[in-house]
């Protein structure tokens, strides 16, 4: 147990270098700061997903109205089609989903959270962020290089990802592989930052179950990445011999194997699903505690819940191949692991839905996108398991049920839970309050549109509408018709939703020029990121003391106590600015 | 369990698409089955989920409650939820292994239709048709590329390949989807049921003509069928290609004096 007093001298110490960090632009170069490359991340995320969202928009367009020339691009050729479609899902997920959620959440939330001053390896913290970016400007790139981007679908399977006489895109397929496997080296940098500084620098007093629920998220996310990534890497080096030397470890004429490549894609690829939806359910879990002013149900089963997901996504990933001519005996081991895994995501879903039991709830901002993320995220859930059951799978394999499934759990997960994490987070990270009414305008239409958009995309995947066709003409069972109108509707409302999205950055812009000042603790939350000033300076308790925990994070409405919330860092019985060094033993 | 499947045995999805193999309504009855238990626990979910919320908005002068949910009479709204959940997984599993078992593992033997040959390529499918005597590579074989034949109310074998990269023989109809890879020969089978014209799919993203990837397969009655065979079998087809020579007139004689394929 490490005493308090050793650690209180700490926040003092650190004054003697809380200004020598990098000043001006080069700030963003060469801070190590983690709130720094946390907001480097976010708004790296930001942007990327504006480039997503219009390549969203143009796919979408060709699909409603195929041949039109689509406002801002012109007209779309099939190639260019597949393009869109490969790095839209590409972006979506390792350019938007993981740096948003995990490396920019993590960053900025798990020194704050467990009172530590920086992560423990800044400088390994400021090199992920510089890899990251390298890869940021890879994949951009590759779109515009001869022959276009990389068009073989997000999951790249060999052989046509493997040779450029089949893909028609050179330079663009070995672009793709070489951003992707940056990418992953720089999450892996993150990771490693994560698990120590969890480990190793709690705030005196923070014993394994006072940490937030959020952070332990993030830290099995990171886990869970790093065991699984390694397989995948190996993979994408074995790609580009394959694209580039001449290898054939993917080539059936070589005596390769394609199907070798989606066991490592998907090895890692299914993992990959929970380490993003983990940070979002643990960002959930902080919001609907602070506005149902609820103690969090069952603290210690949704901690061993994760965990038990975290073990069971290991081994689940051949549920993407029940028909890709594995043995067909395999797929019902697989049927099993799937369906057994959506267990401890239904009792997350309950316990969070136990938690508001009780509540007095608050309906602001955050708290609406923390529920309409359970409330969609459940659509998401039910209907994997259509597709986990693998006879079911036969007729919905590829088709556009699948894509609507994968949608309702990613959207929550990337969009809805990143807008609730930044508008949750916004009078931390700013020092100023987001404005409420155009907050739940633009809530209401983006999620509105969400499910219009995605709904009519389940009954088109019902009626057998494969996916990645740039055009369905050439099918004379899903042209035109009702098949039409809801491709048409479809995008109708993503239109919309994009346009909402102005709404979103006006708020910024006007929160930015005139929005009144946070308080240090505006939602009168309870962990420690609430206890410094908002926004924390370098140092993050610069001028106060370094915080002592001495309960979990969730003491709200405890009763007999005036407050209905009950800070992590104050002393039992005593008032907040008096820190008695003794204490630190109180309130276990 | 038989009689529980026919009772599922129902086209569900008949507005969107029809139901034309003999084992296309077992998963429509999986589906739908799926359907039933998720919907349920769906439903319950999120009216439990919205009741809350509305019935535990902030007033004032009210304290939420301090539940930490360590209790065993408070732990039990989880757990018991999460063992019926449990159950029914475990039914959905049972009932998703005789659906796969029956589609992918069983093969039923000789076919009274005849083996297939499925090649795709990009971006073009290729159906070899046993022809008149249903052998496989025999002189009567007919190929076809984006159209298939097949007789109504008889199981064929399916042998499906690949000369380049992954496709996936899709047909929705009879709700068939196998994915083809080059190197390798899948078998399968299907058994239509009733007869028209509908789309064959490639299903796996196969380069830049996949969306243009579309075949068509005719399910014809027998006398339509025989018909259809005849008409195409290599001789009367050969005939036909030497009536796209410059010489009409060898080929007009020609055509009548094919053998049939018999």
């Amino acid at each position: 147990m490490v005493e308090p007093a050793v650690d209180l001298t700490h926040g003092e110490a650190h004054d003697d270098h809380a200004d020598h960090g990098p000043q001006g632009w080069l700030k963003y170069l060469w801070s190590t700061d983690h709130k720094v490359i946390a907001m480097q991340y976010m708004f790296t995320g930001m942007f990327m997903a504006l480039v997503g969202g219009f390549m969203a928009y143009v796919f979408r367009m060709q699909l409603a109205f195929p041949g039109i020339n689509v406002p801002g691009f012109g007209a779309v050729s099939p190639g260019e089609y597949n393009a869109l479609v490969t790095n839209h899902g590409t972006i979506m997920i390792f350019w938007v989903a993981m740096p948003v959620l995990l490396a920019a959440f993590g960053n900025y939330l798990i020194p704050l959270m467990i009172g530590a001053d920086d992560m423990v390896f800044p400088k390994i913290n400021r090199l992920s962020f510089q890899v990251f970016f390298v890869s940021t400007i890879v994949i951009l790139a590759s779109l515009f290089v001869e022959g276009g981007g990389f068009a073989g679908a997000w999951t790249a399977y060999p052989p046509l990802s493997a040779d450029s006489t089949y893909n028609l895109t050179d330079l663009g397929s070995t672009l793709w592989v070489i951003g992707v496997g940056l990418e992953f080296v720089a999450f892996l940098l993150g990771g490693i930052n994560f698990i120590t500084t969890l480990m190793n620098s709690r705030a005196p007093g923070m014993r394994a179950f006072d940490v937030p629920i959020v952070v332990w998220m993030i830290v099995v996310a990171s886990i869970l990445f790093m065991l699984s990534v390694g397989p995948l890497l190996a993979g994408a080096i074995m790609l580009i011999f394959d694209q580039t030397l001449g290898t054939g470890f993917f080539d059936p004429g070589m005596g390769g194997d394609p199907i070798l490549w989606q066991h490592l894609f998907w090895f890692f690829g299914h993992p990959e699903v929970y380490v993003v939806l983990l940070p979002a359910m643990g960002v959930v879990v902080e919001i609907i505690t602070t506005f149902a002013r609820k103690k969090l149900f069952a603290y210690r089963t949704v901690i061993f819940t994760i965990v038990a997901t975290g073990v069971l996504s290991f081994f689940v990933w051949a549920h993407h191949q029940f028909i890709a001519g594995i043995d067909p005996r395999m797929a019902n081991i697989f049927t099993i692991t799937t369906l057994l895994i959506s267990v401890p995501i239904a009792e997350l879903c309950f316990i969070y839905i136990a938690t508001l039991y009780g509540g007095s709830i608050r309906l602001t901002t955050p708290m609406l996108w923390a529920l309409a993320f359970v409330a969609e995220f459940l659509i998401g859930g039910v209907t994997g398991i259509f597709l986990g059951a693998a006879g079911a799978d036969i007729y919905f394999h590829d088709t556009y049920f699948v894509l609507a499934h994968f949608h309702y759990t990613f959207f929550p997960i990337a969009i809805i839970g990143t807008f609730a994490a930044f508008t949750y987070w916004f009078p931390k990270m700013f020092g100023k309050m987001m404005d409420e009414r155009l907050g739940k305008i633009h809530f209401w239409l983006t999620i509105i549109p969400f499910n219009m958009i995605f709904i009519p995309l389940f009954v088109l995947g019902m009626g057998g509408q494969h996916r990645r066709i740039y055009n369905y003409d050439q099918f004379p069972d899903l042209a035109g018709g009702v098949f039409q109108d809801m491709r048409e509707l479809a995008t109708w409302s993503l239109l919309i939703m994009l346009a909402a999205q102005f709404i979103f950055f006006y708020n910024c812009w006007k929160t930015a020029r005139s929005g009144p000042r946070a308080s240090k603790n505006p939602w009168k939350a309870n962990s420690l990121e609430w206890t410094t000033e908002s926004p924390p300076p370098h140092g993050n308790w610069h001028h106060l003391r370094m915080p002592v925990v001495y309960r979990g994070p969730y003491e709200y409405s405890v009763p007999d106590r005036e407050d209905d919330y009950w800070p992590q860092n104050e002393p039992d019985g005593a008032p907040l600015q008096v820190v008695d060094d003794d204490t630190g033993e109180q309130g276990r | 369990m038989s009689g529980f499947f026919e009772f599922f045995r129902v086209d569900y999805f008949d507005p969107l698409i029809e139901v034309a193999s003999s084992y296309a309504a077992d998963i429509d009855g999986l589906i739908w089955l799926v359907l039933l238990l998720v919907g349920f626990w769906f439903l319950l979910a999120q009216g439990v989920f919205f009741w809350f919320i509305l019935k535990y908005r902030a007033q004032p002068g009210r304290r939420a409650e301090y539940i930490d949910g360590k209790k065993k009479r408070h732990k039990r709204w989880i757990t018991v939820p999460h063992l019926l959940v449990l159950v029914c997984d475990v039914l959905i599993i049972v009932i998703s292994f005789n659906v796969w078992y029956k589609i992918k593992m069983d093969l039923p033997d000789n076919p009274d239709g005849g083996v297939i040959r499925v090649i795709g390529q990009q971006w073009a499918w290729t159906f070899q048709h046993p022809g008149a005597d249903r052998e496989l590579d025999t002189d009567d074989d007919i190929f076809m590329v984006d159209e298939l034949h097949v007789e109504n109310n008889r199981t064929y074998h399916f042998e499906l390949q690949s000369t380049d990269v992954l496709h996936s023989f899709s047909v929705p109809v009879w709700r068939i989807k196998q994915d083809a890879i080059p190197g390798r020969t899948i078998t399968g089978w299907f058994r239509p049921t009733e007869t028209g014209e509908f789309d064959v799919q490639c299903a796996e993203i196969c380069g830049f003509g996949h969306g243009v990837m579309a075949a068509r397969v005719w399910i014809e009655d027998a006398e339509t069928h025989a018909a259809w065979v005849a008409e195409n079998t290599p001789a009367t087809a050969a005939a036909a290609m030497e009536a796209a020579m410059p010489t009409p007139t060898v080929a007009a004689a020609a055509a009548p004096g094919g053998h049939g394929g018999h």
